[in-house]
């Protein structure tokens, strides 16, 4: 066994002329909260969706917990525990707050073929939804129709879900995206919990909340690692200071590029 | 809230019940046939509105029941308790074959595949020359329910009634189940449905064949209903028609569907006495439904009576919160 939960081994993934994975190599260790910081464009999404299984990696493998991943399907991989949150809010928007929890609950099961007992009187997906609710600071809130609620309120909303599937992992896409400074700070605590519960692979462009979570940060610049290291050791490398030259805050950003 | 929503179905069923000794034979048919329709309009619902699957092959698997009955009863096998279950299988085997195949496909690839599977089943059947190919045929007699004769307009229609309630129910404690909140949960977000862990294909082959066998059902029903089955049971503008009446009543809902069969089929009868181009004035309609009215009649009926609003999932608890002061509508966008 090695001392990473998660491999990535040679990546590749090309859109054309496009290299927007180019031979990634990186080691995520067990516990560790791993950043991902890069410009956008760099291809930080792009690596999650390979993570993720959305993507098919052109070459190169993933190692999850000892076991080769590359070739699972997203629901297979999710089932291993690696649960993810995105970056452009993913809910289910007819469910409730709790619903969505729930339903994130229920993924847990061996599979959900049950089709007589009503979903919301089951006490064993309620009652774990409603803690999770309170954990992530949306009590009051747990029987608000999901379209309903505020992009912040999705943002916590969905950290709760993929708590919901006892991750192993967390993949976080720029959960602070689009948040205030007030609810960015409530995130950045949040997280700041979980970092000992699961390890956590978090790609953020709050830098504030990178240097304050992160064990490591790795740089993507142009689909290649260009530093891995420590905060201190990445503040000072010289190639980052290159890369983010002219590069401005992106709190408050939508661009749905990673 | 549910309460009035409860009363509400309470007085529908009553009227149905109450119907046959006022109306006599023809309405009496008539209201069977809403009730057939009703029942295959439903199994779209389950599709259309709870899963987001938009077939535009459901008569496909209505005309596969209503062959299957057809043929085992001109076979001599005449007990209901036989040849309609029979059907049901055969519909669900066929909806497991289509539904394997086109639910690899989504959205608009998804019609227009589940479209051709119609059309190859269509014109299969107005291949059959022992069975009067595109003309069809007719059978001797209805069936029998164990000693039941289901000859009587009447007991044939009581016997639909309740076998359609039958339906509603059992299609909603489906949609309520773990498995329905799966199924509701690709709908809303296929690609979160999978990131938490639910392989979509799996979960969407299965509320497929439900569906067909539900639709195979209503096929069987109306097979009895006319003593009579030609392709045209299952031609797509059957389809379309079952559609329509979703749309029309109200998706995502299980009653709404029985409830736009009722309009479609009326609008139909009153429209086509005075011309055959109904259609031109049920088009028009259907759009006006669209543009106007939320969330169809069903749901108009509702709100007219104060129940509660159909489509948003229904909770245990109290009324939903209202959204706490600081969040805006639409800043999730």
């Amino acid at each position: 066994m090695s001392e990473f939960l998660l491999e990535i081994d040679h990546l590749r993934k090309a859109f054309g002329a496009l290299v927007a994975t180019d031979d990634v190599t990186l080691g995520i260790r067990k516990g560790e909260t791993h950043a991902l910081i890069g410009p956008n464009g760099a291809g930080k999404t792009t690596l999650v969706g390979q993570l993720t299984g959305e993507l098919k990696p052109d070459a190169g493998r993933i190692i999850f917990d000892g076991r080769d991943i590359s070739e699972l399907s997203t629901a297979r991989r999710a089932r291993l525990g690696l649960a993810r949150s995105f970056q452009i809010t993913s809910i289910f928007d007819s469910f409730t707050a709790e619903g969505n929890v729930a339903l994130a609950v229920q993924a847990t099961e061996r599979h959900s073929f049950r089709f007589w007992q009503p979903a919301e009187r089951i006490a064993r997906l309620r009652q774990p939804a409603r803690k999770l609710i309170a954990d992530v600071g949306l009590s009051p809130l747990g029987n608000l129709i999901a379209s309903k609620m505020s992009h912040g309120q999705h943002r916590q909303l969905e950290l709760g879900m993929a708590l919901a599937t006892h991750p192993i992992m967390l993949l976080l896409d720029e959960p602070m995206a689009g948040l205030g400074i007030e609810e960015s700070r409530a995130m950045s605590k949040l997280l700041a919990s979980l970092k000992r519960q699961c390890t956590i692979l978090l790609i953020e462009h709050d830098m504030d909340a990178v240097f304050s979570l992160a064990d490591r940060i790795s740089v993507l610049v142009g689909g290649r690692i260009v530093a891995s290291g420590t905060a201190d050791e990445i503040r000072n490398h010289p190639g980052v200071r290159v890369a983010y030259l002219g590069e401005e805050d992106d709190v408050g950003d939508f661009r749905a590029d990673g | 809230m549910t309460l009035r929503r409860g009363a509400l179905l309470f007085l529908l069923l009553a009227v149905a019940i109450a119907l046959p000794p006022y109306c006599g034979t023809y309405y009496t048919r008539f209201a069977t046939q809403i009730a057939i329709y009703g029942m295959a309009a439903l199994s779209v619902d389950l599709l259309l509105g709870y899963s987001g699957l938009i077939t535009f092959g459901q008569a496909a698997l209505f005309g596969v029941g209503a062959y299957a009955a057809g043929m085992l009863t001109v076979y001599g096998l005449t007990d209901a308790l036989v040849t309609w279950p029979l059907a049901v299988v055969v519909s669900m085997l066929f909806a497991l074959a289509i539904g394997a195949l086109s639910l690899r496909t989504r959205g608009f690839q998804f019609i227009m595949v589940t479209l051709a599977f119609a059309q190859m089943v269509y014109y299969f059947a107005q291949s059959l020359r022992n069975w009067g190919g595109d003309d069809g045929f007719t059978l001797p007699q209805r069936d029998s329910l164990g000693f039941i004769s289901l000859a009587d307009h009447t007991t044939f229609y009581y016997v639909v009634l309740a076998l359609l309630v039958l339906v509603v129910l059992l299609a909603n404690r489906i949609v309520r189940s773990e498995f329905g909140m799966v199924i509701r949960g690709i709908r809303d977000n296929e690609r979160r449905a999978a990131a938490v862990g639910f392989p979509p294909y799996p979960y969407k082959l299965v509320i497929f064949v439900i569906a067909g066998g539900i639709a195979g059902l209503a096929g069987a029903l109306m097979a009895n209903h006319a003593k009579f089955v030609s392709p045209a049971t299952m031609s797509w503008q059957l389809s379309g028609e079952l559609l329509a009446m979703v749309i029309l009543g109200s998706a995502n809902s299980l009653i709404g569907p029985i409830v736009g069969a009722a309009f479609f089929l009326a609008f139909r009868d009153v429209l086509s006495d005075f011309t055959e181009h109904w259609m031109l004035f049920f088009g028009p309609l259907l759009i006006a439904r669209v543009l106007l009215v939320k969330d169809g009649i069903w749901g108009m009926l509702l709100r007219a009576t104060g129940a509660d609003k159909v489509g948003a999932p229904k909770v245990d608890f109290p009324e939903a919160l209202e959204p706490a002061a600081d969040s805006k509508p639409g800043a999730a966008e």
